[in-house]
């Protein structure tokens, strides 16, 4: 038997350790393990009174035996008896038996609670680390009712030893974490925040742990820690590799600690302060100069814990965006990452450069690194590496090199690994979509798609193509050509012969004038496909011949033979033999009239999200699909196919069935919510369910200028309701949270954030509940105080968890100036005196701009009342213009405004003018309500 | 936060298992199962992270054993990797030329040098030396199980 342990062994647990492991068989070990339940058990039972020491070692056997997979029943009192014994060694173990097996056994946790508290009050250091462990270890709701008051006065205690409150404030975390209503802060928080200040190194690792927890909840109260995290990094960041001792790890300075300082930083904005950002700014320039630097070992501890903190502070850098040197100094240290021998670097460079190529001001840099990148995903060894350059090479696709990374994610694909290929099948048809210029690029790569991972392709993909085909008719002709190629191949994948049976059944016409593709000669072809294929793709390819019959009435003839016989009109499955009859007796009963009207070419699909989209941000997880396509929607949009040359606000029309004649009731692209916006591109700038923290939504944000009621938001989990009402300077707005699954959502959480010099003031009455059920609605009230003038909207970010995924969404909260808006009524001649008033250039903001909607004068008048100033009449010499004015409220001034709006109804025009006593308003009215008439 | 840290040897038995989170032991099961496959599927000479539902899962191996840690997406790779090799040197100057088979007969050492370093699923104390003055503290008053003396030489 070997390594006789230190300490105290117990040499039957090490007697039965050995027998177990020389058992030769399952069978064996069970019976070992019951031979010694049986034992133990008859030990616990008997009359003779345990010594401490029994207990111990029979309680250790028993959690062994557990962690070995095994259900253990019974021994739990024993442990329980075991933590009130004054000797250490046994505590110990009855903790560690409790810790193991938490199990919400009611009777017992009272008793367990009760040993916990007589050590938490012992004063004795080790008992008390002891009993905080077990509480973070079980983390119960029990526990946290018992001790969540108790262990922040621990915590922040004068006398209390640095290991207890180590232990206090993880222990308070855990706590935090899973009963956040029952952890108060308060008074204690600022001495919390202080703990960064402390002396002892491990209390500050420990400590901010805590601390950025809370400052995610609640970031306002804990904001002081921004200058303390700041300038205890600049201490580390500056120190000697030999100042912080124990602290110091392989040469490198409290890697830990430096990485939690510059995570804590990532919960708040840049900071306002000039001295204290200029310091960060610095602590940053330091790291990324020390990177630099030639290593002080050649150990790969020690580049590990250097480049740690180098990539925390990259994250930092991301997280600001507002450093140009600095993102572009980080671009360039990770291009030189993507080419280290160490492959975890590489890993961490492409998954580090996805989040770069989201920012406007290192996209670009992240481009030069294409090679290398393509490169990666050609000869890296590890799947994972190559899974990284893919989402990369995705990340930095834009119009300028979409061909190129097409062409490289298609020729990967062919060889990629199979775990990986739907996902890149998805991306690739989204790159393709998004970019295509020209539509027959677009239709070849979604074939090549086909042709090269067909297995692989799922549902969205091919309708998808088959969508933007029927939608656009310059591409219908070179689609009709290109699938009837394509299935010229002896074999091709079903999905193919899907996509061709529907594409030439709506547009075979535009090629059978040439006699290689005619009429008979396209039937043939796919009807030789026919019987290799699935139901579904048989029904679909029934429709191609119905629709070949009005097409091409010289096949009549052919297909009407095909229908009839017997595999068809007699197949044993009821939805082809039902088409087939149907589609038999049409086309001998039905006029040509007729038929032509039933069989007509597929109407133009409603514009929508792309269903692909959806599928990619459900497969990868919401919250993982990369920042850049929503805010590359936002910088493309508009771009192509601009104008909407064919987008219709089509939300009502019906849904799109991939079945011709929609005898199938299902609707396959997904219910994602209808975007109104022109084609293609627009589906991007939708914030899905996913929308990262990074991105605002703000779709619903100008909707509220003019009103204060409504719906914010609304996905297919979530919608946020909003009523509001203001008098004077001073606001309340109520959300109206709705949970639209069936499904708890889990630590809810809402912050509204002020960024900038937003002065309007938002008390947030009280958090909302962590639970959001089912199909429930929650409440929150904002109070709102209006100090100065401001342009900038309150942020409103929520948290929750469905299913497992996080959820992080981001709102511009409708808060605008124009709220705080009294009426002022006067007569024409006042008006005019104030205009002229008024009249510094920087008084004055104009805009004229094309009308987005209809210039119905009363839908105009409502805005103007909804703006909340006084629509004055008689006032404007010409009765079709529009003259209002008002006062708005804030706490430090009034601010008068007056408006001039001038519709011109020939050219759908307007011109906008105001004149405010106070400039900055002007500017600010004008953009908002540019875009309102 | 870490989720979870597991030992486990090559043929997959597993050594070691810490939960940070309270879940049902079919769970733990699950994860136990998928993490043995997955990282012991991996080739030599591959990096040391992976991707696994919205976890990030960082292993590495030292001799026989793999040390296996779930931690969330906002933990950096890298310091998860130093946090088990931290873990393995407190346990490598306890036991001295720390082996596979002194975790097997000394589990409940392992799980208590693991509560002094790790607690809640983050860190709490990275000084190696002040981890391993508490543990051999610890195994003195084992030794004595006079537990009353540490209290003495504290507040006496």
């Amino acid at each position: 038997m070997p390594a006789v342990s230190k300490g105290d062994g117990m040499r039957g647990l090490a007697v039965f350790i050995s027998d177990i492991r020389n058992c030769k068989s399952k069978e064996a070990e069970i019976k070992r393990i019951n031979k010694e339940l049986a034992n133990i058990r008859s030990k616990f039972k008997g009359d003779k009174a345990l010594d401490g020491y029994s207990k111990k070692k029979y309680v250790c056997k028993l959690l062994f035996i557990f962690l070995l997979g095994h259900d253990i029943d019974f021994g739990h009192m024993e442990a329980v008896n075991l933590l009130s014994s004054n000797k250490y060694t046994e505590k110990q173990i009855g903790y560690l038996f409790i810790s193991v097996l938490v199990n919400s056994n009611s009777e017992l946790i009272r008793l367990i609670n009760n040993a916990i508290k007589n050590d938490l009050s012992s004063r004795n250091p080790t008992f008390m680390c002891l009993a905080l462990h077990c509480i973070a270890n079980v983390g119960s709701r029990e526990m946290a009712e018992a001790f969540a008051s108790e262990i922040p006065r621990i915590l922040v205690a004068g006398d209390t030893m640095d290991s207890v409150k180590q232990s206090a404030a993880l222990c308070l975390l855990r706590l935090y974490k899973t009963s956040p209503d029952l952890v108060l802060m308060g008074e204690w928080t600022s001495r919390v925040v202080h703990l960064l200040n402390d002396q002892h190194m491990g209390v500050v690792t420990a400590a901010i742990s805590l601390i950025t927890c809370l400052s995610q909840k609640n970031p306002d109260e804990f904001k002081t820690c921004v200058s303390l995290a700041v300038s205890r990094l600049s201490r580390i960041v500056s120190s000697a590799s030999t100042d912080l001792q124990d602290y110091t790890y392989y040469f490198v300075p409290a890697p830990w600690l430096s990485c939690k300082l510059l995570r804590l930083l990532q919960c708040y904005p840049p900071p306002e302060d000039g001295a204290v950002k200029g310091r960060l700014v610095e602590c940053l320039e330091t790291i990324l100069n020390k990177a630099q630097e030639p290593p002080k070992s050649k150990k790969v501890q020690h580049s590990n814990a250097k480049n740690a903190i180098l990539f925390e502070a990259i994250s930092l850098i991301i997280h600001y965006d507002s450093e140009p040197n600095l993102l572009v100094r980080a671009c360039n240290q990770l291009g030189q990452f993507l080419q280290h021998r160490e492959t975890n670097l590489r890993y961490l460079a492409l998954e580090s450069m996805c989040t770069l190529a989201s920012s406007e001001f290192s996209h670009e840099a992240v481009k030069t690194h294409i090679e290398t990148v393509i490169n990666a995903l050609k000869t890296e060894r590890d799947v994972s590496v190559r899974q990284r350059a893919a989402d990369l090479l995705y990340a930095m696709c834009d119009r300028s090199n979409a061909k190129q990374i097409v062409a490289e994610m298609l020729s990967y694909l062919e060889t990629a690994d199979y775990s990986i290929r739907e996902e890149m099948v998805l991306k690739v048809a989204i790159l393709a979509e998004k970019y295509a210029v020209d539509y027959s690029w677009y239709v070849d790569t979604i074939l090549n798609l086909i042709r090269i991972a067909g297995d692989y392709v799922s549902e969205e993909v091919w309708y998808r193509v088959i969508q933007i085909v029927i939608n656009r008719d310059d591409v219908q002709g070179y689609a009709a050509k290109t699938v009837f190629e394509a299935l010229q191949a002896p074999a091709c994948h079903e999905n193919m012969v899907k996509v061709g049976g529907y594409i030439l059944g709506e547009f075979g016409n535009l090629i059978a004038g040439d006699p290689r593709s005619s009429p008979l000669v396209q039937f043939n072809l796919l009807h030789s496909k026919f019987h290799l294929c699935s139901v579904p793709t048989r029904a679909l390819l029934l429709s191609a011949y119905i629709k070949f019959i009005n097409l091409f009435p010289e096949t009549k003839a052919t297909i009407q033979e095909v229908l009839r016989c017997d595999s068809q009109i007699r197949n044993s499955d009821v939805e082809l033999q039902q088409r087939a009859v149907e589609y038999l007796k049409l086309s001998s009963i039905a006029s040509t009239d007729v038929l032509a009207t039933v069989l007509e070419e597929m109407p133009p699909f409603p514009e929508r999200e792309s269903s692909i989209l959806a599928k990619l941000k459900k497969k990868k997880g919401p919250g993982a699909v990369s920042v850049t396509e929503l805010e590359d929607g936002k910088r493309e949009s508009g771009e192509l196919n601009g104008g909407g040359d064919r987008g219709q606000d089509a939300a009502s029309t019906p849904s799109p069935s991939a079945d011709l004649l929609g005898i199938r009731s299902s609707a396959p692209v997904s219910a994602a919510p209808a975007s109104a916006g022109s084609l293609l591109v627009d589906v991007f700038s939708e914030a899905g369910p996913a929308a990262p923290s990074g991105a605002v939504n703000d779709d619903g944000f100008l909707r509220f200028v003019c009103k204060n009621n409504g719906v914010l938001f609304e996905n297919q989990l979530l919608q946020i309701g909003i009523k509001s009402e203001y008098r004077q300077n001073l606001g309340r707005m109520y959300l109206f949270y709705g949970n639209k699954t069936s499904v708890q959502f889990a630590s809810f959480t809402t912050t509204v954030n002020c960024p900038g010099e937003l002065q309007s003031h938002i008390l947030q009455s009280k958090p909302v509940e962590p639970l959001v059920e089912g199909g429930a609605q929650i409440q929150q009230v904002l109070n709102i105080e209006c100090l100065t003038d401001f342009s900038d909207a309150p942020l409103l970010n929520i948290k929750f968890r469905y299913g497992g995924a996080l959820q992080n969404l981001t709102l511009k909260l409708p808060v605008t100036i124009n709220k705080f808006f009294q009426p002022t009524e006067m007569a024409s001649q006042d008006f005019f005196q104030r205009w002229k008033q008024l009249s510094q250039p920087q008084q004055e903001a104009q805009k004229i701009f094309k009308a987005n909607h209809g210039m119905d004068t009363e839908v105009i008048k409502a805005k103007l009342l909804g703006l909340g100033m006084a629509l004055l009449d008689n006032v404007d010499p010409n009765p079709e213009n529009y003259v209002c004015a008002g006062v708005i409220q804030t706490k430090s001034q009034q601010v008068g405004c007056l408006l001039r709006l001038e519709p011109n109804a020939q050219a759908q025009m307007y011109r906008l003018t105001l004149r405010c006593s106070k400039d900055s308003v002007s500017k600010r009215l004008c953009e908002l309500l540019a875009q309102q008439f | 936060m870490m989720r979870f840290m597991l030992l486990f040897s090559r043929q997959g038995r597993l050594r070691l298992q810490k939960w940070f989170t309270a879940i049902s032991e079919r769970e733990k099961k699950k994860i136990i199962r998928e993490m043995t496959t997955m990282v012991l599927a991996r080739p030599p000479r591959t990096c040391n992270f992976l991707r696994w539902k919205d976890l990030k899962i960082v292993y590495k191996r030292y001799a026989s054993l793999y040390f296996c840690l779930g931690v969330e997406d906002e933990e950096n790779e890298l310091l998860a990797l130093e946090i088990i090799h931290r873990y393995v040197e407190l346990l490598d100057k306890y036991f001295g030329n720390v082996c596979e088979l002194d975790i097997i007969f000394n589990f409940e050492k392992a799980y208590f040098i693991l509560d002094e370093f790790l607690m809640g699923g983050e860190i709490q104390e990275t000084s190696k030396q002040i981890v391993n003055r508490a543990i051999e503290s610890s195994d003195m008053l084992q030794e004595d199980d006079h537990s009353e003396w540490y209290d003495v030489e504290l507040f006496g």
